[in-house]
C-alpha cells in the first residue's frame, strides 16, 4: 500500500526543501513531493508538528556479531539504529573472526538482510586487525566493504600504514584511523589531566591520538590515500586537520556526539559508563571539537556505537570496557544541544549525519526526491523524554546519558520504504512485518 | 556529633570543620593509649570488616588495633582468602558483607574509585583505607594530626611533599586535608613523578628540591617504588637519591618536622640519618594512626549511637 506522509516540515537542503509538504511512497521509492497530495487509497500518516529528513546514516558503529552476541546482534543493533532515526549504518570489523574475509563480510550482509535497517561492512586493515601483515582488501572490496579499518586498533607500524593506504587507493577505499599511540596511552582509563589527577586513574594524553593523526597525515599526503579520522578527540587534532586540508589532502574525521557534549569532568564518580576510547577530553578539547565541526574541518558525527554488558560495566573503574551505548540518544543530544540552541542547523546537521558519511563511503543517498529510495528519519521536537536504560533497544544499556531529559524524539524511521520504527503513540515499537 | 556522612571516602569532600572533629576526637582517644588496660567498650557489639584486596601490613594492623581497642568484632578478608580469586564481582563481596551484618567496611584496594562503588552499593558505613592513586583520607588524616600535634596548628605552615606524587594516594589526600586546614602545600620530584595539572588542585609544584625546601616548616616523604624506574619514569636509583634524596645536608634545621608514611627506603628517599634524627616524627605517625582510626571507627559508627559516650 502506498504511504502519504502529510503535513511535515520537510528538510533536505540537496534537494532544496525546507517547509510544509506531503510526501508520497509507493513501495520503496519516493513517487511525489508537493504542498498538497490527495490520494485515495493510501496509508496516510500525519505529521502536521513533525520533522521529515533524509534517513540517517552512521559510519561508525560496533554490531558485535560474530562473536560476542551478548553484547550485540546485527538485528539488535539495528533496532537501536531505527530508534535513533538512522536508516544506514557502517559496522567496525573488530568481530570475532575479525572481519578481515570475504566470508565474513558474507556473513554480517546475510544477518543484516533480516535486519530493520540499511548495513555496510567495513572491513579491516589487517589480518586479525593485528596490524602486522594487510588483509585481503581487494576481496573485501569485492565482498561489498566500503571502508577499511581497524578501529579498535591502531596500526601502530607506520611501515604497514603506508602500505595499506597505498593498496586502498586503488580500491577507492578510505582508511579509517583509529589514532592512538599504545605506547603514549599505556594502561590509560581516562583523559590525562586535572582529573585523572585528582582522580588517581591513569590518564591518556591528548598527544597519543595527537602524534598518530599527525603521521596519519603524512602518509596520506605521501600515498594520495583518502584517509578518514575516526573519533576525533583532541583540539590540536582539529589544528593538524585544519593544516592538512589548507594544504588540500583528501583527508575527512568524524566526531561522536559524546565527545561534543562531555568531559573528562564527567568521570568525577567513577561511573564506568563514562568509560571511553578516546576518553572524554577536556572542555577546550569540547569546544574545540563544535568549532571544528562548525567550520567544516570535522565532516561527520557519528556515534562510535560500542554496546557492551552489564557485567562489561560493572564495578570498578579500571576493569570496565570502553565504550558508550550511542545509537538511541545520538539525534536528541545533537538536537536539545545544538539545534534547538541555534548552535548549528537541521542543514549542517544533515550534511553531519547524512551527506558526509555518504560521500566517504561513496554509497548514493538520493535524499528526498521523487525517485529516490525511500529512506527517512521523522523528529518531533516537541516530545521530552528520559534516557531509561531498560527501554533501550540495544542490548547495550551503557550510556552516561540515562535519566537525562531530552528535547526531541525520532517518531518514525523508514526504510525502503517501510515502516521499521513506530513512536508515534509513545509505544516504540520496531517493526518487521509492513 | 557523629560525621555529617556515612562513609569516609576521602578528603576532598569533608570539610575543615569535619577534619577538626576528627583530630580532637583523636586526641581523646590517643588519651587511652595512656591507661594501664588500653581498650573501652564502646564499639561492643559491632561488626568492623578490614577488606585489603591489596597487601598492607601496617595500615591494615593499625585498623585491626583500633576496633579492638573499641571493642568491636573485626573480620579481615584479604583477596588470596577471598572469592575474588574465583572471580566474584565487588559488587557480590559487598553483598555478602551487607548480609553479614557488617557495621563499618574497611576497604583497601588497587583500583581507584573501588571505595566509593562499594559506599554506592552498601548500607555499611564504608572507610576507604586506600584505594588505587585516588585516597587515603585516614594517612592523611594521621599525617594532619601528628602535624598539629608536634607544630600545635596547622594554618599557615608550609607543607613539602616530595616523591612519587602521580602515583601516590597519600600525597593527594594530604593536599586535600592540608589546604583545608590553611597549610601551603608544595609538592618535588622529578617532572615524570608529577602529575598533569596538579597545581590546579591549589599547590606548589617544584623540580628542584632546593627551592621547595627553602622556608618549610614539615616534610613528608613518599616511598619511591623501584619498578617506576623500570618504566622509565627515572633513570636511576642512584641519580633519584642525588636529586631528590633528603639527607642531612639538606635538612639542617631541627624545627622542619619529618615525615614519612612507611615503609622507607632507607638510604634511597630518606638517609637514615634524618629518619632517626631528632626532627622525625615516623614512629609517632604510626601510634597516632591507631588513634586517628579509632575516632574514625567511633565517629561512622557513632551516626547511629548518638547517645554513647567515648568513655
Amino acid at each position: 500500500m502506498k504511504k502519504l506522509f502529510k503535513n511535515a516540515f520537510i528538510i533536505d537542503p540537496s534537494n532544496d526543501l525546507a517547509g510544509k509538504y506531503d510526501l508520497l511512497l509507493d513501495a520503496d521509492k519516493i513517487v511525489a513531493i508537493k504542498k498538497e497530495i490527495n490520494q485515495e487509497g493510501c496509508m496516510i500518516i500525519d505529521l502536521k508538528g513533525k520533522i521529515l529528513l533524509p534517513g540517517l546514516i552512521d559510519m561508525h558503529t560496533h554490531l558485535r556479531e560474530p562473536g560476542f552476541e551478548e553484547k550485540e546482534t546485527i538485528k539488535t543493533g539495528c533496532e537501536a539504529a531505527a530508534a535513533g532515526g538512522f536508516t544506514t549504518i557502517a559496522c567496525m570489523p573488530n568481530t570475532n573472526p575479525v572481519a578481515d574475509n570475504q566470508a565474513t563480510i558474507e556473513y554480517i550482509k546475510a544477518r543484516a538482510k533480516e535486519a530493520v535497517v540499511n548495513v555496510i561492512p567495513i572491513g579491516s586493515i589487517t589480518k586479525g586487525s593485528s596490524g602486522k601483515e594487510l588483509a585481503e582488501i581487494g576481496f573485501l572490496s569485492e565482498a561489498g566493504v566500503k571502508a577499511i579499518s581497524d578501529d579498535g586498533n591502531p596500526v601502530m607500524n607506520s611501515e604497514i600504514m603506508r602500505r595499506a593506504m597505498e593498496y586502498a587507493s586503488s580500491f577507492s577505499l578510505p582508511v579509517i584511523s583509529h589514532c592512538e599511540d599504545k605506547n603514549l596511552a599505556g594502561d590509560g582509563v581516562m583523559h590525562e589531566g586535572y582529573y585523572s589527577t585528582i582522580l588517581g586513574l591513569k590518564g591518556i594524553p591528548a598527544a597519543a591520538e595527537e602524534v598518530m593523526i599527525a603521521r596519519d597525515i603524512i602518509l596520506a599526503e605521501m600515498t594520495g590515500a583518502h584517509l578518514h579520522i575516526a573519533h576525533l578527540s583532541t583540539a590540536r587534532g582539529v589544528e593538524l586537520l585544519r593544516d592538512a586540508k589548507k594544504r588540500g589532502l583528501k583527508i575527512t574525521a568524524e566526531v561522536t556526539p559524546h565527545h561534543l557534549l562531555l568531559t573528562d569532568q564527567k568521570v568525577k564518580g567513577y561511573n564506568p559508563d563514562t568509560k571511553v576510547n578516546p576518553p572524554l577530553r577536556s572542555d577546550r578539547d569540547r569546544k574545540a571539537l563544535c568549532k571544528g565541526l562548525k567550520d567544516g574541518i570535522i565532516n561527520v558525527i557519528a556515534t562510535d556505537h560500542a554496546p557492551h554488558t552489564y557485567e562489561d560495566k560493572l564495578g570498578e573503574y579500571d576493569l570496565a570496557s570502553f565504550g558508550i551505548s550511542g545509537l538511541e540518544t545520538a539525534l536528541s543530544l545533537l538536537y536539545d544541544n545544538f539545534i534547538d540552541k541555534n548552535v548549528f542547523t537541521w542543514e549542517e546537521l544533515l550534511d553531519f549525519m547524512a551527506y558526509g558519511p555518504a560521500e566517504i563511503l561513496g554509497i548514493k543517498h538520493g535524499g528526498l526526491k521523487k525517485g529516490s529510495t525511500a529512506d527517512i528519519t521523522v523528529f518531533d521536537p516537541d516530545i521530552s523524554w528520559k534516557v531509561s536504560k531498560e527501554k533501550m533497544k540495544s542490548r547495550g544499556k551503557n550510556t552516561p546519558f540515562a535519566n537525562n531529559v531530552l528535547q526531541g524524539r525520532v517518531v518514525l524511521t523508514v526504510v525502503k520504504g517501510n515502516i521499521v520504527y513506530n513512536n508515534m503513540n509513545g509505544e516504540a515499537r520496531i517493526l518487521y512485518d509492513n | 556529633m557523629p560525621l555529617k556522612r556515612k562513609d569516609l571516602l576521602g578528603l576532598y569532600i569533608i570539610s575543615g570543620a569535619e577534619i577538626k572533629e576528627i583530630l580532637d576526637t583523636s586526641e581523646a582517644m590517643k588519651e587511652i593509649f595512656t591507661r594501664s588496660v588500653k581498650k573501652i567498650p564502646t564499639l561492643r557489639g559491632k561488626t568492623i570488616v578490614n577488606l585489603f584486596f591489596e597487601p598492607s601490613t601496617r595500615t591494615k594492623s593499625s585498623f585491626d588495633l583500633a576496633a579492638k581497642r573499641l571493642s568491636a568484632d573485626v573480620m579481615s578478608i584479604s583477596k588470596s582468602t577471598s572469592s575474588v580469586m574465583k572471580g566474584e564481582t565487588l559488587l557480590d563481596t559487598a553483598k555478602t558483607l551487607e548480609v553479614m551484618g557488617a557495621d563499618v567496611v574497611v576497604i583497601r584496594h588497587s583500583i581507584p574509585g573501588a571505595a566509593e562503588f562499594l559506599a554506592n552499593n552498601i548500607r555499611a558505613s564504608v572507610l576507604n583505607a586506600g584505594d588505587g592513586a585516588h585516597a587515603h583520607p585516614t594517612q592523611a588524616l594521621l599525617d594532619l594530626y601528628t602535624i598539629r600535634e608536634k607544630k600545635g596548628k596547622i594554618k599557615g605552615l608550609k607543607v613539602l611533599i616530595i616523591g612519587d606524587i602521580a602515583h601516590s594516594r597519600v600525597a593527594r589526600s594530604n593536599i586535600w586535608g592540608l589546604l583545608k586546614m590553611g597549610a601551603e602545600v608544595r609538592v618535588a620530584g622529578p617532572a615524570t613523578l608529577l602529575p598533569l595539572e596538579i597545581e590546579k588542585m591549589g599547590v606548589k609544584r617544584y623540580t628542584d628540591l632546593d627551592k621547595a625546601l627553602e622556608g618549610i616548616d614539615v616534610i613528608n616523604i613518599l616511598r619511591i617504588q623501584l619498578e617506576r624506574q623500570a618504566r622509565g619514569l627515572f633513570p636511576s636509583i642512584n641519580e633519584y637519591r642525588h636529586f631528590y634524596g633528603i639527607n642531612q645536608e639538606r635538612i639542617n634545621n631541627d624545627d622542619i618536622l619529618v615525615m614519612h608514611p612507611g615503609p622507607m627506603n632507607r638510604g634511597v628517599e630518606i638517609e637514615s640519618a634524618v629518619a632517626d634524627g631528632n626532627s622525625s616524627v615516623i614512629t609517632e605517625q604510626v601510634t597516632n594512626g591507631v588513634a586517628v582510626r579509632m575516632a574514625l571507627l567511633y565517629l561512622l559508627v557513632g551516626r547511629n549511637n548518638e547517645d554513647e559516650k567515648i568513655v
